[in-house]
């Protein structure tokens, strides 16, 4: 453009028009191109799981290496498991810690917390895999639902602390005023008052952390093993969706990539349901508030 | 709201202990995060202790990895980890800034909701699934068309030479920008909502068109909580473990070309953990694993830094 930037001319206005416009169709392009994957891994799951999926899935134990049919039952029900001991480890241990940076402490202390909290979040998974391997594998010699349970819940913490704090924040001052005011312990008053109050909002956190946890393969690998079988044993291996999905997307088996994409379509809906849930529980919330 | 009868709260008068009790059960569950940090750190370098007593840091820039002359370096998993963080960020950050310039800025509220509900999904398909995609799908895709296109027309730089096996360095690359880009887009949404509406109006008066408003006002004003979240999204693309392991190809070479295949810290351990025979092979594991975290925990720190200085208000939770 040869024109002087002081005098502006009909052609620069132009030109810087049309870039602007240019630029809102570039902008409209990359949103899309953000949300197309999406579709794409939602298409391919249902285009190839759908049709694997049959009673026999729900109902049946893997075969054996090679054979044809089989299910994926004790995976499913191996994830559950899994996602209920890490629940029993990780939300105590959370909500009680959220309970401290909202009810308890100092400012410069709880600045440090949830700095640290934030941290442990980016940890990698794999991480936890190998920290719980040493724990509770070698010691006890054998690879166990425990150890997965653990691994799981551990990783929730940060999660369900910040969470916690965050909707306990929310309920307001004079709550624990009134409580204090006619004499109840401050434990009571928390416990009984701020904690009920703010149950939905604590509950809605724990689901996003399940959620988040559900789809774990990496911190699963050397501490649940996983395995072919029922296992009612919580001290031996167990199986669990993410697990059978990569050993079975990994395999030569046609049959096992088949059963891949029906255990990953499966997998996805236990994740959207958990999702769900959480959408309906916090819409309930802001219409109470 | 709770309309708990107070006839069973009632204390008993002159007990504190409950409270005390219950105070301190609290803090150690609070303390608990600080406790695990220290604790995982702790443990990872008892697992690799052989390892560093052995190689002590030349582990770190050795690039021979044979279990069985027993001779373990980091390099080629250190270089597989960044370059294919890098790739992922060269992608991700582009797309994600402009997605979340487009929801703040331009988008009418009505489809703003789904685009923003769809990039949530997004961030719930687990690791495994997009490897089990990225096998199947997007891999037979890269390597049939992509890959081709930019051997044809690029192929005259060392990045876009040698074979298409499809598992490739710039598969991971692209597989680990999808992942990290909900979290990239949505840290540099609140990043962007926080530039105050002042500036926009200042550039509009000033008869700046909308490029230009977005360019001087908002985007140079926002700069450096952007660049927090692209420091975030590196941290969670460091330690991304399935999806990569299933899409790189696995190798521990360091070649120069994206169609090559190569390996990570996290993908390594994921893939010969379970076959590592002898102590030493154990301990050069866990010592990657060592690497990996001090990375991820520096990393992670810094983004959160970056992110508080730019919001003022406490770092920044990230779901």
């Amino acid at each position: 453009m040869s024109a002087s930037p002081y005098l502006p001319t009909a052609e620069l206005a132009n030109w810087r028009k049309f870039k602007s416009h240019a630029i809102t169709g570039v902008l409209v392009v990359c949103a899309l191109a953000v949300i197309a994957p999406l579709f794409f891994v939602i298409y391919f799951l249902l285009a190839r799981g759908a049709s694997s999926i049959d009673w026999n899935f729900f109902t049946q134990l893997p075969k054996p290496t090679g054979e044809v049919g089989g299910g994926m039952a004790n995976a499913i029900v191996g994830t559950v498991t899994l996602l209920a001991m890490a629940a029993v480890v990780g939300v105590p241990i959370g909500i009680f810690g959220g309970i401290y940076l909202a009810e308890y402490g100092s400012d410069r202390a709880n600045g440090w917390i949830r700095f640290a909290a934030d941290v442990l979040n980016g940890v990698p998974s794999i991480v936890w895999g190998m920290v719980i391997y040493l724990v509770l594998v070698v010691p006890f010699k054998t690879y166990s639902a425990y150890a997965g349970g653990v691994a799981l819940g551990l990783m929730m913490v940060p999660l369900v602390m910040r969470t916690t704090e965050e909707v306990l924040i929310l309920v307001p001052q004079s709550y624990r005023e009134a409580a204090l005011a006619l004499g109840v312990a401050r434990w009571k008053v928390i416990m009984v008052i701020v904690v009920r109050t703010a149950l939905k909002g604590i509950a809605t956190g724990v689901i996003v952390a399940m959620a988040r946890i559900a789809g774990e393969t990496a911190p699963l690998l050397f501490t649940a093993l996983g395995n072919n079988f029922w296992n009612t044993n919580l001290k031996e291996p167990i199986s669990a969706l993410p697990l059978q999905i990569y050993a079975y997307a990994i395999s030569p088996y046609d049959d096992w990539h088949r059963q891949a994409w029906a255990g990953a379509l499966v997998l996805m809906a236990l994740i959207l349901a958990l999702n769900i849930t959480v959408r309906v529980l916090s819409r309930d919330r802001q219409r109470t508030h | 709201m709770s309309t708990a009868s107070t006839t069973h709260v009632v204390p008993a008068p002159g007990s504190r202990s409950p409270d005390i009790a219950f105070k301190w059960v609290a803090a150690f569950a609070a303390a608990m995060i600080v406790i695990l940090i220290v604790f995982v750190g702790l443990e990872l370098y008892w697992g690799s202790r052989l390892a560093i007593a052995k190689f002590g840091v030349g582990f770190l820039w050795s690039t021979e990895w044979d279990p069985v002359q027993e001779k373990f370096g980091a390099l080629p998993f250190i270089f597989g980890t960044l370059l294919s963080s890098l790739l992922a960020l060269l992608i991700a950050v582009p797309l994600g800034v402009a997605t979340a310039l487009f929801l703040t800025e331009l988008a009418p509220l009505r489809i703003r909701q789904p685009i923003v509900m769809a990039i949530e999904m997004l961030a719930a398909v687990p690791s495994v699934i997009f490897g089990l995609w990225g096998i199947f799908v997007l891999i037979p895709w890269l390597r049939d068309h992509l890959f081709v296109w930019l051997k044809h027309w690029l192929g005259f730089l060392p990045l876009f030479k040698g074979p298409i096996y499809g598992t490739s360095m710039l598969a991971a690359g692209i597989i680990v920008a999808i992942m990290i880009l909900p979290i990239i887009t949505s840290i540099s949404r609140e990043i962007l909502r926080s530039v105050p509406n002042l500036q926009r109006e200042a550039a509009y008066a000033l008869g700046a068109t909308r490029w230009e408003v977005l360019r001087i006002a908002v985007l140079s004003y926002a700069r450096r909580g952007l660049f927090g979240a692209a420091v975030l999204g590196l941290g969670r693309a460091l330690g991304e473990t399935m999806a990569v392991t299933m899409v790189i190809g696995n190798r521990p070479e360091i070649a120069a070309s994206l169609f090559a295949p190569g390996y990570t810290l996290a993908s390594v351990v994921a893939n010969e953990f379970a076959e590592a025979t002898t102590d030493i092979y154990f301990n050069s594991l866990f010592e990657l694993g060592l690497v990996l975290l001090v990375v991820a925990i520096l990393v992670n720190a810094a983004a959160q830094v970056m992110l508080k200085s730019m919001t003022g208000s406490g770092p920044i939770k990230v779901v």
